[in-house]
Formats: C-alpha cells, sequence, structure tokens
C-alpha cells in the first residue's frame, strides 16, 4: 500500500486537469484507485445463482485461513492434532470448520442409523437409545470452550512455535445444543454408590474418560449440534460428551457407552496420559479444570502489523474453566506497565471471550502480554511463575502469560522476556 | 471433593432423588445382557472387568514381535515418535523423562485394557484375551517387572502383579497452589527491566505455511489429471485403503512410516521404495525380480504371510476378492 496521501481538493483538481485529456483521447483511464474507476468484472457480469452453492464455503480469498498441523509433534497424522487459526478469527465463536481436530484412531465416520448410546454399570436400568430416542429429550444451547490440556505444551521449556495458531490454537468456542447428561442419566436410574462414570467413544481407539458423577449431573451435556448444525464428523458426528469448563480429552467424541460406577478406572487417559508430572518425578492426576489464560491474537507472528504507525488495533481471546472473564489486562512493555483492555461482546461462563485494546503506535518495538483475571479473581501467572512450582515436564495446563515481540517493522516474534 | 462447593452436593442429591423417583421419560429401551457384554470391556486397577485367560512372557513375545514390534520396536523402545514402552525407571525427576509402563504407568489394568481396546493401532479389538495377557506379560518382563521368562499372567494373579510408580501420582491439589491465591495485579513500574531470553526464531521448528500450500495446489493438479479407470472403483479402493493407513502413506507428499510409501506400488519391483528398511525375505524377493503386478499384489494382500514368509508387514489380509481390485486400483491412480 503507498503512504502517499490525495486530498480531496488535491484529487479533484487532478480529475478536472486530465479530464480535458481524457475526452480527448476517449480510451484514457480516469485518475484515482482503479478499484474505484475502473467498472470490477463483479459489478459488471453475473455472478453464481443460489444453488451453485448448496452448502455456502468462504470467499476464495480466504483460502489460507485453514488448521494448521505441526509434523514433527507426533509419530502419525491419523493420532495427532491440528490448530485453529486464532489469528485470523474475530468475536468468540469458532467456525465448524475451523475448530481444531485431536484424534486418537483418525475420525470415526458414523452412521448415523446405526448410532447407539448405551447406559450400563450401577444403574437401575441398563438402556439403549438411538438417535431419535435423543431427540425427544429436552434441549439446551450453551456456549462453551473446548481447549485441549496440552494447549501451549511445547511451550514449557521455552518459546518454540511462532504464531498463536500453533502455541494456542488447540482450542475452539462454539454454542452446543443437547442434552443435559442428568435427565438421560435419570432413565436409567443411577444407584446411590454411583459415583463415578466412564465416558467411551466409538471410534477405533474406544476413547474412555472417568468423570466423578458431580460434573456430569452438574453441567455436562451430551450435544449433537454444533453452531447450530450437526456437529462435524472430526468433532464427534452424530454425538459428543461435552465437560464445560474441563480438559478437552474428556469430552468424548462419537459417544456410544456411558457407564456407572463406585471408582475411577484408570485409563491411559487419564493416567500415563493427561497427568502434570512435576520436578520432583511425582504426577498430578485429575487435573480437570482449565485454568484462565488469554493470548493476543493480533498483532501476532502470522499477523503482524502491516501499515506502519498510527491507529493500531490489538486484539486478542482469554478464557476460564472456572467462569468468565470480567478484566484483561495488556502491556506493551514485556509486564512492566499494564492497562485494562476493553472487553467486547458476550460475557459467558466458561466460554472464550474477547477483548480489544486501541492503541496509536509510535513505530518502535513492543513486547506484547496479556493477562486475564477470572470471576473467582484468579490472575493468569508469568511463565516463570509456573515453571517455579510446577517443573518444565507438565506437558499439560500450560497457561502462562504470552509474549509477542513487535519490531520497528511491525513483524512479530515468540519470545520469552526476564 | 474439596473442589465442589457445598451448594454443588445438595444440587447432587436434588438430582439424584428425582432419579430414583421414577420421575422419567421411559424413552430408550433395556440393553441385554450380550450387548452390554458386546460393549462393557473395561477394566479397572482391582482387575474387575478382566476376562477369564492366561498367557506367558514367551508367548507374549511371540505376539508383539508380530503385532507391536513393527511400531513399538523389538524391545519396547519405540520406532520413530511411536511411544516407547519400557524401561525409563529412574528418569522421572530429569530434564527428558522417559515414561513408560514400567516407569510411570501406575496401574497394570491400563496396559491391558488399552491393549485390548484400542491396539494393534489400525486393527483395533482383533486380539483375543490371551494374546492380550502374553502381551502385558511380555511387557512386565521387559520391564524387569517380573524377571521369569516363564512368568504366566491370568485373570487369577492379575490383581496382585503392582507397578513401581504406583504411588507417584496424586489428587489435583491446584487449589493449593501460591499463585491459584487471588492476587492484586502490579499495574505500573511492575518491573526495574525487560530483556529478551528466549527467540522462536531461534529453534525455527515453526511448519513452513508457504510449503503445505504448494503441496495442496500439487495435490488438486493431480487429482484433476487421473481419468482411465473406474472411478467408482478407485473410491471404493479409497475406503479399502483405511485399513492400510496406519502403516503406509500414498499420495504427494507421501513419506515412509511404518510400511514404505506405495506410490508407483503397481508395476513396481518389490522391496524398491528409497530409505525404507524392508525385512530381509522382501529385499531378497525384490533382488529376486518380484514386480508387483496385478497378479503379484493379489495374492500379496490376500495373505501377506503365506505370499512371502518372514515378511515385516503384520496385515492379516483382505478376504474379499473386489477389496483387492478395488484397492489396487487405488493405489495404481498414484504414479
Amino acid at each position: 500500500m503507498t503512504k502517499h496521501r490525495t486530498t480531496r481538493r488535491g484529487f479533484l483538481k487532478t480529475t478536472i486537469a486530465t479530464g480535458g485529456a481524457l475526452a480527448a483521447a476517449g480510451t484514457a483511464r480516469a485518475a484515482g484507485d482503479p478499484a474505484i474507476t475502473e467498472v470490477q468484472p463483479w459489478a459488471q457480469y453475473l455472478g453464481d445463482g443460489v444453488d451453485a452453492r448448496p452448502y455456502g464455503t468462504p470467499s476464495e480469498y480466504e483460502a489460507h485461513v485453514v488448521r494448521r498441523n505441526v509434523p514433527w509433534l507426533t509419530a502419525d497424522p491419523v493420532s495427532s492434532v491440528n490448530f485453529t487459526p486464532l489469528h485470523e478469527l474475530d468475536g468468540i465463536i469458532t467456525p465448524n470448520g475451523l475448530c481444531f481436530e485431536r484424534h486418537h484412531a483418525g475420525i470415526a465416520e458414523l452412521d448415523p442409523a446405526a448410532y447407539r448410546l448405551m447406559i450400563n454399570g450401577l444403574v437401575d436400568r441398563e438402556l439403549v437409545f438411538t438417535l431419535d430416542d435423543l431427540m425427544r429429550f429436552p434441549r439446551e444451547n450453551h456456549v462453551y470452550f473446548l481447549e485441549c490440556a496440552a494447549n501451549t505444551g511445547m511451550e514449557w521449556r521455552g518459546a518454540q512455535l511462532n504464531g498463536c495458531q500453533f502455541t494456542h490454537g488447540m482450542i475452539h468456542n462454539v454454542m452446543y445444543t443437547g442434552i443435559k447428561l442428568g435427565h438421560i442419566l435419570a432413565e436409567a436410574g443411577v444407584k446411590t454408590e454411583g459415583k463415578w462414570l466412564l465416558a467411551e467413544g466409538a471410534d477405533a481407539s474406544a476413547m474412555t474418560r472417568s468423570i466423578p458423577m458431580e460434573k456430569a449431573l452438574d453441567d455436562c451435556l451430551v450435544a449433537f449440534k454444533m453452531n447450530g448444525e450437526a456437529l462435524r464428523p472430526e468433532q464427534g458426528y452424530p454425538v459428543r460428551l461435552v465437560v464445560p469448563g474441563w480438559e478437552g480429552n474428556m469430552w468424548v467424541k462419537w459417544l456410544r457407552r456411558l457407564e456407572i460406577g463406585d471408582q475411577p478406572w484408570h485409563h491411559r487417559e487419564e493416567t500415563s496420559k493427561y497427568t502434570d508430572l512435576l520436578a520432583d518425578g511425582k504426577a498430578r492426576r485429575f487435573t480437570w479444570e482449565m485454568d484462565a489464560k488469554s493470548v493476543i491474537t493480533n498483532p501476532s507472528p502470522q499477523a503482524p502489523i502491516g501499515h506502519g504507525p498510527g491507529p493500531t488495533v490489538l486484539t486478542g481471546v482469554a478464557w476460564s474453566g472456572r467462569g468468565t472473564i470480567p478484566r484483561v489486562d495488556v502491556s506493551l512493555d514485556g509486564g512492566a506497565n499494564w492497562q485494562a483492555a476493553r472487553m467486547d461482546g458476550p460475557s459467558l461462563p466458561k466460554s472464550m471471550h474477547r477483548f480489544y485494546y486501541e492503541f496509536d503506535w509510535d513505530g518502535s518495538p513492543l513486547l506484547l502480554q496479556s493477562r486475564a483475571h477470572d470471576s473467582t479473581g484468579y490472575v493468569q501467572p508469568t511463565k516463570d511463575a509456573l515453571r517455579a512450582v510446577r517443573g518444565e515436564n507438565s506437558i499439560y495446563h500450560n497457561n502462562g502469560i504470552q509474549t509477542w515481540a513487535i519490531n520497528e517493522e511491525g513483524v512479530a516474534e515468540n519470545v520469552e522476556v526476564s | 471433593m474439596s473442589k465442589f462447593p457445598k451448594v454443588l452436593f445438595v444440587l447432587t442429591a436434588t438430582v439424584l432423588g428425582s432419579a430414583a423417583a421414577a420421575d422419567t421419560l421411559g424413552l430408550g429401551r433395556e440393553a441385554t445382557p450380550d450387548e452390554v457384554a458386546a460393549w462393557d470391556i473395561d477394566i479397572r486397577p482391582d482387575g474387575a472387568g478382566l476376562p477369564v485367560g492366561s498367557g506367558s512372557v514367551l508367548d507374549g513375545e511371540e505376539v508383539f514381535a508380530e503385532q507391536c514390534a513393527a511400531c513399538h520396536g523389538d524391545f519396547g523402545e519405540g520406532v520413530d515418535r511411536w511411544p516407547v514402552l519400557a524401561g525409563g525407571q529412574g528418569t522421572l525427576e530429569s530434564e527428558d523423562p522417559v515414561k513408560t509402563i514400567g516407569s510411570y504407568w501406575p496401574y497394570l489394568s491400563t496396559a491391558w485394557d488399552y491393549i485390548h481396546r484400542a491396539m494393534p493401532f489400525g486393527e483395533a479389538q482383533s486380539l483375543s484375551p490371551d494374546e492380550v495377557y502374553a502381551i502385558t506379560a511380555y511387557l512386565l518382563y521387559m520391564n524387569d517387572v517380573v524377571d521369569d521368562d516363564e512368568f504366566v499372567l491370568s485373570n487369577e494373579n492379575f490383581a496382585d502383579t503392582r507397578l513401581p510408580n504406583e504411588d507417584g501420582f496424586f489428587m489435583d491439589d491446584r487449589d493449593a497452589s501460591p499463585i491459584m491465591a487471588s492476587a492484586d495485579a502490579c499495574m505500573t513500574d511492575c518491573k526495574d527491566s525487560v530483556e529478551i531470553t528466549m527467540r522462536a526464531r531461534v529453534l525455527d521448528v515453526t511448519p513452513d505455511q508457504d510449503g503445505a500450500e504448494e503441496m495442496t495446489e500439487a495435490a488438486v493438479t493431480e487429482e484433476s489429471a487421473e481419468p482411465v479407470v473406474d472411478p467408482a472403483l478407485i473410491a471404493a479402493g479409497e475406503q479399502v485403503f483405511k485399513q492400510c493407513k496406519a502403516c503406509h502413506q500414498v499420495g504427494e507428499g507421501a513419506k515412509n512410516r511404518v510400511g514404505p510409501i506405495l506410490n508407483g506400488i503397481v508395476g513396481g519391483a518389490a522391496g524398491a521404495v528409497e530409505g525404507f528398511r524392508y525385512s530381509k525375505a522382501m529385499a531378497e524377493a525384490g533382488e529376486g525380480g518380484l514386480v508387483w503386478d496385478h497378479e503379484a499384489l493379489a495374492g500379496y494382500l490376500a495373505d501377506p504371510r503365506g505370499y512371502l514368509p518372514k515378511n515385516k508387514m503384520t496385515f492379516r489380509g483382505l478376504k474379499k476378492a473386489e477389496d483387492i481390485d478395488a484397492v489396487i486400483a487405488y493405489l495404481a491412480s498414484f504414479e
């Protein structure tokens, strides 16, 4: 983009001066922005009719806005993860096609006609439901974030990946339509000694997680829609479990079975994985809740400042597994001084929140940070504070403050600061 | 659980109460015992859920070599980035902890349950209970939990077999951590100086965005330039190929994994993919002139072990001739 500015008067003068020449030459171009002075093809010719795109997709100019993988992270893409392009999004809702994916045996393509949900174990009646049966329960709608416990896990030992998509993109935030898990369990009648629930998926990993009954009856949902439409296959079509505020691995996709028991099962994803190893060699188990966290999505390494000094919009997202985010602070100098950001959009518990900070950039280097406060009073810690109590081998639950360094050209980089 | 406020317990009791009061919609139907048995395969640390059966360390070594070693290595050391299953004792406090069944996992039931429900990768729930007992026994042996190779693991002695790190775990206590305390956040002059201590660019491990885009374009071009064979057969073959995907890649950007790349395999020489470590049997067959024409490939896919004894492919084979034809058509669409 040119930095040259044409005043209105100057523009008019030029137009008038060239006006005569234009008339003489007949085909000469008018002065000014060709996006205005030339008739664009879309302003002249007809576009596709209504049936050309029965299921709408984004503009071809948005083709770069996609989930991305970090190939070296895992042995095989079938049991792997990709990342939501947070730097390309705004507001609080993640579009369905951009919600990050984590599979343990690839995407299971279930036939809804063959879908069954079984409840067994410590219940009065062991039951089987079809999808049609589930559609006869009362429904609820809730917006919740789903964050993988390993989100930002590659950053424990220091700044590693250049882009909030890769450092923070194992999260999405959508509106779910579903049934309160408690309603479904009530049909089977949970026995009084039933204190735990095992949720199991129908994919080739038969994913299982143990969930305490208090949580199951508190706010868990058996969901079948996301953002108004059927769950995407990669998000568990036709039915997934929603475990608000708790780590994403527990939100079992392709949900096929709920077993009630009197103790947890200690399966692979709650022993070998999703336990947090501390520096002394001991590990925390059942670290379900996601701590408050925030990240600046623009500017960031994949979304540098392209316009030079002047009015600049800084924005980002924040969330907490324990409630809402009433406040986010922003620092431009690596945490020496902070200002309260402007919260905007809906503030819903266990949902993403959007914040903005508009400022006049003078073109000097910046060290950008954001710090979330949640409704319990908890304040997002620095990475150093987190490492001091957790060591560097935790993998999971890294909610430390992220720093982006911006140079004079507006280029952003993932850094750590003293 | 201390993390739940008292209000929640009251709420819980209320909901449970209403469930017991038969205040229900009457939806769903009773599950039959056979249905419950088909899906309820989970195992707990106390051994609840285990089927009757047994397997020895020596049996396990054999099954492991055939079913597991391609990814996990002959001694559980892990090939490429596949999980390491043995060793690592004494590393949990180090900078590079190696979390294996012997060094980290608290309960043996976790291994039995996981192997039974999800392994081998790409052919889940194909192992018999005795095979799972045998593999689990071999894992105990590789991890020095048992040192007798005559050891037999069964549903009888399962709960008595403990793993070394059972006491290495404790309940989430983040609530008690000092950084969880609500604090007044400093707003001005919080630091004397700020220095950059680490830069991601130095590591340079961020995926290249341009590379990814080029790949997509190339893949699209290739697809559109592909006529000749019945597209329905190729599409059917793509479905069949799902069984192969755990180990093999095909198409633009394919890499050798547990199995070699399959681009150009139809009509190509056996054992000839560059950079792949073939079994002796496959390498020799290639040197002996074996070419993967339709007939040879069909024979191999029907019975990999029978067609070429001692080759490394652990796949059991495709039973249906139409599946074999379809997958060959699919593979032939990649040069």
